[in-house]
């Protein structure tokens, strides 16, 4: 089985964001980029399950800009085996939408046909959490969302899926996208060895006109602006204090 | 303008809360329909019904709508969609799996968990864990939105809308349910509680989560955990606040042994009073902290448990 895994490029987990003076953005100039962590841990999984003999091929797929072959390299020095760069956008600052994004990987699942397609189920920068779904939907794929658990059995997945009362177990046909969450995996970091020989794996480059996809935004970005800061409090010296001020200032107990 | 509301509907209750929320914010966009999907939800339907604001329920009773599986429901909504110009649901994890395969369906842009409706067509949403608010105007001809409950009121109850019952779509064979792995509580649900005591990787341990339990329970609080008590095992999955996991603002947040991470800050932030305790006085909790406390959480909260 072939197992294509889309991966974006975002800002690193780590770094501060800023807002652009102007309201236009996030300011994204000389900032760490890095792979957006849950798309890490969908091409961890897919690693496992090429080696556990679930998957014979895996195919990373990057959509945004040129420098994203980064992201790619990175995810092919992790172990995956082949990778499919396609730019859509010139500007670092330009987002993709998920709908776009959707199209692309349809287009390229035509092309590929994987047998289970592994992303992360949001990215750290737009936090829409939609790209997955998306997909599912225009392939007619069957679709199971916020994974910590998956098994292959036979021509279904068994998938465990984190929910907000606690944990829901589905069996989903395969073909099938299946977006991941924190919980599935703990991603490996790629040896230096492997990084060297990721340069030498192979690397299409394409743009998003190849495949005939319009993606131009649905969503106009009117502005981005800070959030609202919380005014600094107190530090209080002891239990005593902070229950009296609890119960006589703030009210709530 | 007319809007097509998915009611949380779960195990055929209705949540009222994260329902009459989302009502609220609709209720900006024209009128309400809320749609009730479910083996059996004729009872939900008709609670549904009593939410001011709302102009007709329909029910939509099938075993295929009995665990939210997302390929069904969304055939169901996609089907329904032609009459209206807003599909809405509340962002919970149902919404968040069904509502983007909707949107992708009627060819149209997804905007999930709206903290903000500026007009029918403009929405506000936090990005980048909640480090910045965005303002997006949709061209598209319906818009698919989710809202983020925590920042609406619940819409009063009191009205009496007409029920209707709506027919089935196909079933798309896709995916079949296994099971839930639910946990049983008495404490109220953690994103509409009105106070919750959460625990951090500082607690240590599964064993003593029991003392945030304590204090929880004394205050008659929920319980949450950040993500590094619940990757550590502390806590189940379902006790996560933070940018993936709930987002909730109660009255009272008190953080325990929380260092404070952007993405647990996300989750948290709009609380209305946040107290934090942290032996570390340089955790980033104290910087959105209303009280801080630096003190050993294990002096601290058994103190503050029988104090309260």
């Amino acid at each position: 089985m072939k197992i294509l895994v889309p991966v974006k490029r975002v800002i690193d987990y780590n770094v501060k964001v800023r807002v652009k003076g102007d309201g236009s953005g996030v300011d994204l100039a000389n900032v760490k980029m890095s792979m957006n962590p849950f798309d890490e841990i969908a091409v961890e999984q897919a690693i496992r399950m090429k080696e556990a003999g679930n998957a014979d091929e895996i195919v990373v797929v990057s959509i945004g800009v040129k420098q994203s072959q980064e992201t790619l390299r990175t995810a092919l020095a992790m172990g995956a085996d082949r990778a499919i760069l396609i730019v859509a956008a010139d500007d670092v600052h330009t987002d993709i939408e998920p709908l776009a994004v959707a199209k692309l990987l349809k287009a390229v699942i035509d092309e590929e046909q994987p047998g289970l397609v592994l992303c992360g189920k949001q990215a750290i920068d737009n936090d829409m959490n939609a790209t997955g779904q998306m997909l599912s939907a225009l392939l007619g794929w069957s679709q199971a969302t916020f994974a910590s658990k998956i098994d292959i059995d036979g021509d279904h997945a068994l998938v465990k899926r984190e929910v907000d009362g606690g944990m829901q177990s589905i069996r989903v046909k395969m073909p099938a996208v299946i977006s991941v969450d924190l919980r599935l995996n703990e991603p490996r970091y790629a040896s230096l060895p492997n990084i060297m020989k990721a340069k030498k794996k192979p690397l299409d480059e394409k743009t998003a006109a190849d495949y005939g996809v319009d993606v131009s935004p649905r969503l106009e970005i009117v502005k981005t602006a800070e959030p609202a800061e919380r005014k600094a409090g107190i530090i209080v010296e002891s239990v005593d204090q902070l229950v009296e001020k609890l119960r006589n200032e703030a009210g709530v107990i | 303008m007319a809007v097509l509301l998915l009611a949380e509907v779960d195990n055929g209750a209705l949540n009222m809360d994260a329902t009459a929320k989302s009502v609220t914010a609709a209720a900006k966009l024209g009128d309400v329909t809320i749609l009730c999907a479910g083996e059996r939800c004729a009872d939900a339907g008709k609670e549904a019904a009593t939410i001011k604001g709302v102009a007709k329920v329909l029910v939509a009773e099938d075993p295929l709508y009995g665990h939210r599986l997302a390929e069904p429901t969304a055939a169901l909504l996609a089907h329904l969609a032609a009459d209206y110009d807003h599909i809405v649901a509340p962002a919970t994890t149902d919404a968040k799996n069904i509502l983007p395969r909707v949107a992708a369906l009627l060819d149209v842009m997804v905007i999930t968990d709206v903290s903000g409706v500026v007009d029918a067509d403009t929405f506000e949403r936090p990005i980048y864990a909640g480090n910045a608010i965005q303002t997006v105007k949709s061209k598209d001809a319906k818009k698919v939105v989710s809202i983020r409950t925590s920042t609406f009121e619940a819409a009063e109850t009191g009205g009496d809308a007409p029920v209707e019952t709506v027919a089935t779509a196909a079933a798309p064979g896709l995916s079949e349910w296994v099971e839930d792995h639910v946990a049983e509580s008495d404490r109220p649900d953690l994103t509409s509680a009105g106070v919750v005591v959460s625990g951090g990787r500082g607690v240590g341990s599964e064993d003593d989560f029991a003392l945030i339990e304590k204090l929880a329970d004394k205050l008659g609080a929920a319980v949450g955990a950040s993500r590094a008590a619940v990757d550590s095992g502390f806590a189940p999955n379902d006790w996560q606040v933070g940018q993936t996991g709930k987002v909730v603002a109660p009255d009272l947040y008190v953080a325990i042994g929380i260092s404070g991470a952007i993405q647990h800050l996300a989750g948290m932030k709009d609380s209305k009073v946040i107290v934090a305790i942290n032996k570390d006085e340089e955790a980033p909790i104290f910087q959105v902290a209303d009280y801080g406390l630096v003190m050993d959480l294990f002096e601290a909260v058994p103190e503050m448990t029988e104090k309260v």
